[in-house]
């Protein structure tokens, strides 16, 4: 059997449908699931959330100090602490664990299968390289510790289903003071995520200004989906760049994507790739959007919006 | 500051699309135009922007790869490294090796500072850095889309899934760089001339005596599969009917 520790990634209070991703690809490597550990102040309601999802063994709680909790340099210390009793480490290949995990890996003095997006076996998986432009299996040899994180957009997450116990665990570790959170600046939105949204409204450049953004919110808001933004729309000031969609942005899986005057640049589409169905509204029939859309409209994108608003009625 | 290290690995040019060996071997990189991985290029643009703010006195640029990789040293000495170091080396070192490998340097020149881009983008691994930084036993900043050096420490602001999140390390400490931070110079005439001059010092991999052992089987390359042909529709109305027939419930 192969012993999983899954890091868990949350906000505090939250666990993160990353986390919930991250569990389909443990409970693919091995059926009788894995342990999950949450990193968080001993009232956070996230070790809670965590233990119920399908899959989840158990659930071991390392009270944190401070909301601090998320700092790699922080944080791997205290992973390789509990490393030994595990085969595999894997955490979510977000930005939380794409900073975190090769830190671990390091300490471990293993190396590190970043963006596994298919599992082939206990040992070996897809990932991609050039950005997405090919797709390589590597395998870990065996006596060696599998240290890996998960790409969101290739795993399905897992719902609820168990009730794992709760185990608080101290670890001791020296936990060092050089790295300080000062704060996060989050252009908070009460839209739905954009790595966990079934719909997805996304605008590029043919947008023209951070004011016509706003009529794709309107429409995101009646339709219940969250809004992304090109490269482009962000590089133009339009949205802040955490909307931003594509290989330097998110990777997003929704089952819906439509894009509104987006042309189709490489990096953006590596970033949607996965979706359920690609839609794509562009003014410019020979725009690249076009080659991957499942459904594709040659028209003036502000007059489509109008519509599907009015459509949607 | 005294030194800054920029870690540069020589990649397939961010504009070629890059194929398939047709056995599955590998990717076919024979005769392809060849750059500055470009993460790591904008990570020698803000050493050279600290430094023109006064803030270090030399930079040093290190890539690790086969002789070949003189000629992006050769373009970081014209943007404006004071020298260069290669680390010789014909196989391909996985981020750990690499990390072993660039912690060798750090110890011998004891940089306050060590920037590197976020990710390569051939091989996509994004944890060069991060290994480095712990190897070290330092801090790391990564995903930096602002650098402000303080004295004894950096504010650093990193663009995370959330947004934003601004962090202080203390000195000496690994960052990486995100896209955003800033946009790399365009090299001169005049300076490609003067880079001339500047040292390229070259070390073999096997003299650093680091461990380099490859980990990781390769088993194959492939290319991804295509999604499937799509449709077009005329107006709206044929759109929705298109997204009902897929499950939309909106």
């Amino acid at each position: 059997m192969t012993r999983i520790l899954v890091i868990a990634e949350h906000d505090g209070q939250h666990v993160q449908q990353s986390t919930a991703r991250c569990l389909n690809c443990a409970v693919q490597i091995e059926a009788a699931g894995a342990d999950v550990v949450v990193f968080a102040a001993a009232d956070s309601t996230a070790a809670v959330e965590a233990s119920k999802l399908s899959g989840v063994k158990r659930v071991l709680l390392v009270a944190q100090k401070e909301k601090a909790g998320s700092l790699a340099a922080v944080l791997a210390p205290q992973i390789v602490a509990l490393a030994a009793d595990y085969d595999c480490i894997l955490a979510p290949s977000t930005t939380f664990g794409r900073d975190l995990l090769p830190r671990v890996a390091a300490l471990l003095g293993l190396a590190q299968v970043t963006d596994i997006m298919a599992v082939i076996g206990p040992r070996s998986f897809k990932r991609p390289i050039y950005a997405g432009n090919a797709i390589v299996t590597v395998e870990v040899p065996e006596g060696q510790q599998v240290i890996g994180t998960v790409r969101s957009a290739s795993f399905k997450p897992v719902g609820n289903g168990a009730e794992a116990p709760i185990e608080p665990v101290s670890v001791s570790a020296a936990l060092p003071t050089h790295t300080r959170f000062i704060e996060l600046q989050s252009g908070s939105s009460d839209r739905p995520d954009l790595q966990s949204a079934k719909i997805v409204l996304s605008g590029g450049r043919g947008l023209g200004s951070a004011d016509n953004f706003k009529q794709l919110y309107a429409l995101a808001d009646r339709m219940g989906a969250a809004v992304g933004a090109s490269r482009a729309a962000v590089d133009a000031g339009f949205v802040p760049n955490e909307m931003q969609v594509g290989q330097t942005g998110k990777i997003i899986a929704p089952d819906f994507y439509l894009a509104f005057g987006i042309s189709g640049a490489i990096q953006h589409l590596t970033g949607i790739k996965d979706a359920g169905t690609i839609v794509a509204i562009n003014k410019d029939a020979e725009a690249p959007i076009f080659e991957v859309a499942d459904i594709g409209l040659v028209g003036d994108l502000f007059e489509a919006i109008k519509e599907i608003s009015e459509q949607l009625r | 500051m005294h030194k800054i290290i920029v870690c540069l690995k020589r990649v397939v040019d961010y504009n070629v699309r890059i194929r398939v060996k047709p056995d599955g071997s590998g990717v076919i990189t024979e005769g392809l135009k060849m750059s500055i991985n470009p993460f790591d290029e904008i990570a020698l643009e803000e050493a050279l922007r600290i430094r023109e703010q006064g803030a270090v006195d030399e930079i040093i640029a290190v890539s690790i790869g086969p002789d070949d990789c003189q000629q992006q040293l050769r373009t970081a000495l014209a943007m404006g490294a004071d020298r260069a170091i290669l680390v010789q080396t014909g196989t391909e070192l996985e981020p750990l090796g690499a990390a072993r490998s660039l912690l060798k340097i750090v110890e011998r020149e004891q940089p306050e500072l060590v920037l590197l881009g976020k990710q390569a983008i051939d091989d996509d691994c994004s944890q060069t850095g991060q290994m480095l930084a712990a190897l070290w036993g330092r801090p790391q900043a990564t995903f930096a889309s602002k650098v402000e050096i303080r004295d004894q420490s950096v504010r650093v602001t990193r663009e995370v899934d959330a947004g934003l999140e601004v962090i202080e390390v203390d000195l000496p400490a690994v960052i990486t760089t995100d896209l955003r931070l800033n946009e790399p110079r365009y090299v001169k005439l005049p300076d490609i001339m003067k880079a001339k001059k500047k040292p390229i010092e070259t070390l073999p991999l096997e003299s650093l005596g680091a461990d380099t052992a490859v980990k990781l089987r390769t088993l194959r390359h492939e290319t991804p599969a295509p999604r499937g042909k799509g449709i077009m529709v005329k107006d709206v109305a044929e759109l929705i009917g298109a997204l009902r027939e897929r499950g939309l419930s909106a």
